[in-house]
């Protein structure tokens, strides 16, 4: 690919202290690199570090070893420039403020001027369909609705990143996939680069462009799969036969039936030596 | 608008009944039974007393006005101190590890206890010292309502904010504020009832006679307990009326808040 790239992942690993149990690394020599307009979903089992890995592009939690590059910046220059949104699992959305008001607030913190905030605002609000709930309250929204407000907020700022943790995991089935195909043509609409963290394999692979599986206990990037499917994505793309078979493929990724790659015991100790230190 | 009161009416009404049978037994009990007064005087009695001591005699409104003011003037005391103290607390460690010992210990004083030294301190026939007294009781639930709304302010929200590079004066304007803004009306609910208890047990150890709780000493201590009812039935009055002015308040100012939002679903 010959975009510039997004996130420039090298050599990074993240080690926890836990209490009576000594270390435990998390994450272990992750390399990835993400250009431009890419949608790279990470996927992996329970505790392989996947969401671990997202708040390090954004800065959230700091890498042990390793670093992290977005937008050509180290990653806590480009928190510091808004260079992402965020959307986590929960909505996180403020009860106090209406919806208009939620989506109002990182163009506040940033000092955007009135009549572009304004405008931004509507424009978000279109995006995701909710213009006639701007001036209700969270709690007045379903799930799904509040969900929205999340992503119009992390998008606001018109930031070059998006980064989604497992946004739809609380989601019913069929919310979830209504709210992939809106995620899709927010994504086609703004040109944004996506790092999407999921347990699904159906919802990484009708999603991404690339897909990094990974592998628990340590959390490691054991294969990369590109999805080939046409764009855009629609609900034919999910009966499609190339869909299935990028299923399966991702699948036997997850089980490790291939492309495993070995482990290295005695850097994984360097590494939680130097996370004590 | 009259929809609205038969609305009101039909909700309250099973209370209204309620409270009415409960006079109507009560009243027909003490004559048939020809009570005492001094156990327990007739409803019409307490009334009556009300009526004729309500601007004469013990002068029942003048001492419910009084007592409004001292129980007011250390419900504003308490709270700003309780403000106060629970926004440095809530800023600096340090200040916590100090100041909130201090702040359990005072709140663990007994208020009858400290009611004669505050007299003696402050002039037992001004209304400051009543109103020190109050303040004390109202400080306490003040202060920790606040705090726990500045600091148990959900991680994700922290996160979020940390992801906009936001300073910790943002975090603390944008979401401790107003986190902590139905704390502290619950504070406040709790704290107009403490108030109203400080004032009158201020009075208990001396002061102006036109003042509820002199009022209830004196009667009683003349056998002219229809008066002393009729005080405490008015001096709960002005506690209801503390409380709902809080809840008109918690009404605007919170409208999105579970407390107030009820049955509304989620």
């Amino acid at each position: 690919m010959t975009s510039p790239s997004v996130v420039e992942i090298a050599g990074l690993s993240k080690t926890f202290e836990v209490p009576d149990k000594g270390t435990m690394t998390a994450l272990f020599g992750i390399d990835l690199s993400i250009s431009q307009g890419e949608f790279v979903s990470l996927i992996g089992p329970s505790g392989c570090g996947k969401s671990t890995l997202l708040r390090l592009i954004g800065d959230l939690t700091e890498p042990t070893t390793g670093t992290v590059t977005v937008n050509g910046k180290p990653a806590p220059q480009a928190r510091t420039d808004r260079d992402y949104g965020i959307v986590f699992q929960a909505p996180v959305l403020f009860d106090w403020r209406t919806v208009e008001d939620n989506v109002r607030l990182p163009l506040e913190l940033i000092g955007t001027d009135k009549a572009t905030r304004e405008a931004r605002i509507t424009q978000m609000l279109e995006l995701v369909e909710l213009t006639e709930f701007r001036r209700h309250h969270p709690y007045q929204l379903s799930g799904g609705m509040q969900q929205r407000v999340s992503i119009a907020r992390a998008l606001a700022f018109e930031p070059a990143l998006l980064l989604m943790d497992e946004p739809f995991g609380a989601l019913d089935e069929m919310t979830r996939e209504r709210m992939n195909s809106e995620v899709l043509q927010i994504w086609a609409q703004t040109g944004i680069t996506v790092v999407f963290v999921t347990h699904s394999i159906p919802e990484a692979v009708f999603l991404s462009s690339r897909v990094a599986v990974m592998s628990a206990r340590p959390g490691r990037v054991t294969r990369l799969v590109d999805i080939d499917l046409p764009r855009p994505r629609t609900v034919e793309t999910r009966e499609s036969r190339r869909y299935f078979e990028l299923v399966t493929k991702v699948r036997e990724a997850l089980r490790g039936g291939d492309g495993q790659v070995e482990l290295d015991e005695a850097a994984m100790e360097q590494v939680a030596a130097e996370g004590l230190g | 608008m009259t929809d609205r009161i038969l609305q009101w009416l039909r909700r309250n009404l099973p209370a209204i009944l309620v409270f009415v049978i409960f006079l109507g037994t009560w009243q027909v009990v003490i004559s048939s039974l020809d009570v005492r007064a001094f156990i327990l005087p007739a409803p019409s009695a307490i009334a009556a007393a009300l009526v004729e001591n309500w601007e004469a005699g013990y002068q029942i409104w003048p001492a419910a006005q009084n007592t409004f003011l001292e129980a007011a003037g250390g419900l504003v005391i308490g709270t700003l101190l309780g403000l106060a103290m629970a926004l440095v607390i809530s800023r600096w460690r340090l200040a916590a590890d100090i100041a909130l010992p201090v702040a359990v210990a005072i709140s663990a004083i007994p208020i009858i206890a400290f009611a004669p030294i505050a007299n003696n301190w402050f002039g037992v026939l001004a209304p400051t010292s009543k109103m020190v007294i109050a303040a004390v009781l109202v400080f306490f639930p003040i202060m920790i309502n606040v705090l726990r709304g500045l600091t148990e302010v959900p991680g994700s929200s922290l996160e979020l904010m940390r992801s906009y590079a936001a300073s910790s004066w943002t975090v603390f304007r944008k979401v401790r504020v107003p986190n902590a803004l139905p704390y502290f009306l619950t504070g406040l609910k709790v704290g107009t009832t403490l108030a109203l208890i400080g004032a009158v047990v201020g009075e208990y150890f001396g002061g102006l006679n036109v003042a509820l709780g002199r009022i209830v000493i004196e009667s009683a201590s003349t056998l002219g307990f229809e008066v002393t009812w009729a005080a405490i039935i008015v001096a709960s009055a002005v506690g209801i009326a503390m409380y709902v002015l809080i809840i008109v308040v918690e009404r605007v100012a919170i409208p999105w808040h579970a407390s107030v939002r009820g049955e509304r679903p989620a």
